[in-house]
């Protein structure tokens, strides 16, 4: 942790830019692909930062790597691919799908379902008795208020 | 110095003190209660008080030691420096972990003193246990200050200089934003401690509702600004124009306020209905605790990001344990107690009450995935020792569609009334407006083009104009003479306006969201003196550079000259900024506000003493401010909730003797 502090500071006495003009590659398709899968890759020194938006050496080597594989005619995947076996799994702001993210990808589903199981139990346990609505205490209060 | 040095050992001294009446506070009560001891139970009102005019006699001696730079306090010290403008010495104060746990603690006893002096009318026994229980909770936090993190440290011998504020916090925007955070996170104690006298008392009613709402209500607004300013600080400081990152940090505060939001709702079918109570329970429970799993993800170094000061894990340890203690020990509470509250109120799926549930059950299920997200690679990595990352792509995938249908069904809620609804009537009453937001879409569709523009922008017009109308229609707007309609909507009570301009925030900053997201336009461009870019609307001339010295740090100012289609032009000065106090460099973005859309530029490297290239981010943000004008009216609607004469100060207490009927439903 210390560690990463004593690097980002490094880095930050001596500023580079995020995404530089001389970075862009002549092809506006590849560029554009390389941009996206910018946006899904994590700046390794940065806190939490997509190496589009970082301004840290490492993501601009990570911006010029990005684009030397998508030059030399690797897909999206590949790409990926590479950087993960080089980088761990880590790189990715995405986490991939597999036995270790299961529960991460399947929980937000499984807590919709289960939500929706406990709200549907509140009108089933009463759905019987909306049919000849009964008058609650505070009801029948009033009404005696009323009748006097 | 002979002064200052006494003043902060008083604040020192103050803080002990303080922890001393936290301790009695938070048993006197609880036994008075048990024994039926009137006497026990109304110590609680005068100690509140106390333990907050000491807590700030505390935070005032810390600010005193910031504001005359007293540097042999280790944290003035640290986080301080002589040059620093005056408005950053005080904002210092919170800038780091010490003192932002002691504004935490001061929020959380200026609550705890808000139950005596507004509460005169409070039952006497769930007074004291509502005082008892932030006793408890000021006991852990003054207890974690005084034993880990003592602002008071002294250097010895005091050094002639500070280090200064971290760059990044030495801004206006972040300078207020830490305060109002607090409120709304803080305020969140307040209903956790109503809900755990209730469980205890084992009473929940409709009396209680109109106690808890107003102050879940306040939390819930101050958090909703806090989060806004936060969201425009990273938006104009860290220079590329985002506005919500799905930052850890960024998440702790949100879950508060997506369960605070939750239980607004529900608390509204405990007072309305008297159902929902024990749901009602244990979200005011939740909210509190995420609110404290907030402070613990910030404050414990966890995560690695901006806003964490402290990397020291011991303290990171006993949040934790104050976390689990509170948490676990009010679930088990909630357990325990649960079944001795009764709820009542029959209704059919299709109702008002119906309506509130599936707006619990969308929030439950979006806070859920938040906090799944956001704890998900701590978790993983301290049971594999590997890291993963959950990044911003995961929140769009999952967050975001589970809180759609929310923004779908929002504006039909209010058409529907309680117990048993009719969905025909309802839509037709909204009829109308579905028309009027189609229309704009399809607009929108032969202007821009694309799918999922139109598509969203159709949902935010429908959230806006749905939200707004509900107050007209019931206004009878169209079914009746425009006098008479005029009449009724001056006689609405000022709750429904809350709810409607609530809602119609969301729908605003909905439309900044996708308008901003679908349309922006970046450019990044190499430019020298003289070269010109054009950005979309506007034509940027890059005019002069200069190296300008402020009072703790040195601007590189690139001067352009922006000209919009129209000939209209206006000055954009954004600045590269150095300080060499702490040898730190920050962004500052100029942003030019047209209408409700923004021109943007930021820099990258400037090359001041050679021949001025620089790198240049230039934007055009459509609709941008929208984001946040939403959420002031957000802001606007909860304040007029707040100020319906059925939840002012006072009011809870006569409503209870003439009973509840006596506040009917307008208009139904």
């Amino acid at each position: 942790m210390r560690l990463l502090l004593v690097i980002a500071m490094m880095f930050a006495a001596s500023p580079v830019w995020a995404l530089n003009p001389d970075e862009r590659l002549a092809d506006p398709v590849l560029e554009e692909r390389a941009r996206v899968l910018s946006k899904e890759l994590r700046c390794l020194v940065c806190q939490n930062q997509s190496i589009d938006d970082s301004d840290a050496d490492l993501a601009r080597d990570l911006r010029v790597v990005v684009r030397e594989r998508l030059t030399e005619g690797d897909t999206n995947a590949q790409v990926l691919d590479y950087l993960v076996a080089r980088y761990g799994e880590w790189v990715l702001l995405k986490p991939r799908l597999g036995l270790h993210t299961m529960l991460l990808w399947v929980l937000p589903g499984l807590l919709l379902v289960g939500a929706i199981i406990l709200g549907r139990g509140l009108f089933r346990a009463k759905a019987d008795e909306t049919v000849a609505v009964e008058l609650s205490d505070d009801e029948r209060q009033a009404l005696d208020r009323l009748k006097g | 110095m002979e002064t200052t040095l006494s003043l902060a050992e008083t604040g020192h001294y103050a803080l002990v003190l303080a922890f001393a009446l936290s301790v009695a506070c938070s048993i006197i009560p609880v036994v008075g209660w048990r024994r039926g001891d009137a006497r026990l139970m109304q110590m609680a009102s005068p100690v509140a008080l106390a333990q907050f005019a000491l807590i700030g006699i505390s935070f005032a001696a810390l600010t005193y030691a910031y504001v005359v730079s007293d540097f042999s306090l280790k944290n003035v010290w640290e986080n301080s420096h002589t040059d620093k403008p005056l408005i950053y010495k005080i904002s210092g104060v919170w800038g780091n972990h010490e003192g932002s746990m002691l504004l935490w603690v001061l929020t959380l006893a200026i609550f705890a003193a808000s139950v005596p002096l507004f509460g005169k009318h409070l039952p006497r026994d769930l007074k004291a246990l509502v005082i008892a229980v932030q006793s408890w909770i000021l006991l852990a936090f003054v207890g974690f200050i005084l034993f880990t993190s003592n602002p008071f440290d002294r250097l010895q011998p005091a050094p002639p200089q500070g280090n200064d504020l971290n760059p990044l916090l030495q801004d206006l925007g972040l300078a207020i934003h830490p305060p109002l955070l607090y409120i709304g996170y803080v305020g969140f104690s307040m209903t956790f401690a109503f809900a755990v006298a209730a469980l205890m008392i084992g009473r929940v009613d409709q009396a209680w509702a109109r106690w808890v709402r107003p102050w879940t209500l306040a939390a819930w607004m101050f958090l909703t600004i806090g989060i806004s300013m936060g969201s425009y600080w990273a938006y104009y400081e860290l220079g590329w124009g985002g506005w919500w990152f799905w930052d850890p940090v960024e998440n702790a505060s949100l879950m508060p306020w997506l369960a605070g939001t939750a239980l607004l709702h529900s608390a509204i079918v405990v007072e309305k209905r008297a159902g929902l109570r024990i749901w009602t329970i244990l979200l005011a429970i939740m909210t509190f605790a995420l609110s404290l799993l907030g402070t613990f993800l910030v404050r414990s170094g966890v995560l690695t990001s901006v806003h964490t000061f402290a990397t020291d894990p011991g303290r990171g340890l006993v949040i934790l344990g104050i976390l689990v203690f509170f948490i676990a020990g009010s679930l088990a509470l909630f357990v325990w107690r649960a079944d001795s509250i009764q709820s009542k109120g029959l209704f059919s799926p299709i109702s008002r009450e119906g309506g509130l549930v599936l707006n619990n059950i969308f929030l439950s299920a979006v806070t859920g995935t938040v906090l799944i997200g956001t704890l998900y690679p701590l978790l993983y990595e301290s049971l594999t020792g590997q890291k993963i990352s959950v990044g911003p792509p995961f929140f769009n995938l999952t967050a975001v569609p589970l809180f759609l249908p929310l923004l779908i069904a929002m504006p039909l809620g209010p058409f529907l009334t309680w117990k048993r609804s009719d969905a025909w009537a309802v839509s037709t009453r909204m009829f109308g407006v579905l028309l009027l937001s189609a229309a704009i879409a399809l607009g929108i569709y032969l202007w821009r083009g694309g799918s999922l523009a139109p598509l969203g922008m159709m949902i935010g017009f429908w959230l806006l104009l749905g939200s707004l109308w509900e107050p007209f229609w019931r206004s009878k707007a169209g079914r009746a003479p425009l006098g008479e309609t005029v009449r009724r909507l001056g006689n609405l009570p000022r709750s429904m306006w809350g709810g409607a301009l609530g809602h119609a925030g969301m729908g605003i900053t909905t439309i900044g969201i996708v308008a901003t997201t679908a349309w922006s336009v970046e450019t990044i461009e190499t430019m020298r003196p003289s070269d010109v870019v054009q950005v979309q609307h506007y034509e940027l001339r890059y005019e002069t550079v200069e190296r300008v010295i402020g009072p703790n740090y040195i601007d590189d100012i690139v001067r352009f000259t922006a000209t919009m289609a129209d000939g209209n032009s206006f000055a954009l000065e954004p600045a590269k900024r150095f300080y060499p106090n702490r040898n730190e460099p920050t962004t500052e973005a100029a942003i030019e506000t047209l209408g409700f859309s923004q021109a943007y530029v930021s820099l990258g490297d400037v090359d001041v003493t050679g021949d001025g290239t620089a790198t240049v981010r230039a934007y055009w943000r459509p609709w941008t401010t929208l984001i946040w004008y939403g959420t002031i009216v957000m802001f606007v609607g909860g304040f007029l909730s707040l100020m319906d004469r059925r939840l002012r100060i006072g009011i809870p207490q006569m409503a209870k003797r003439r009973g509840p009927q006596a506040m009917p439903e307008p208009a139904q």
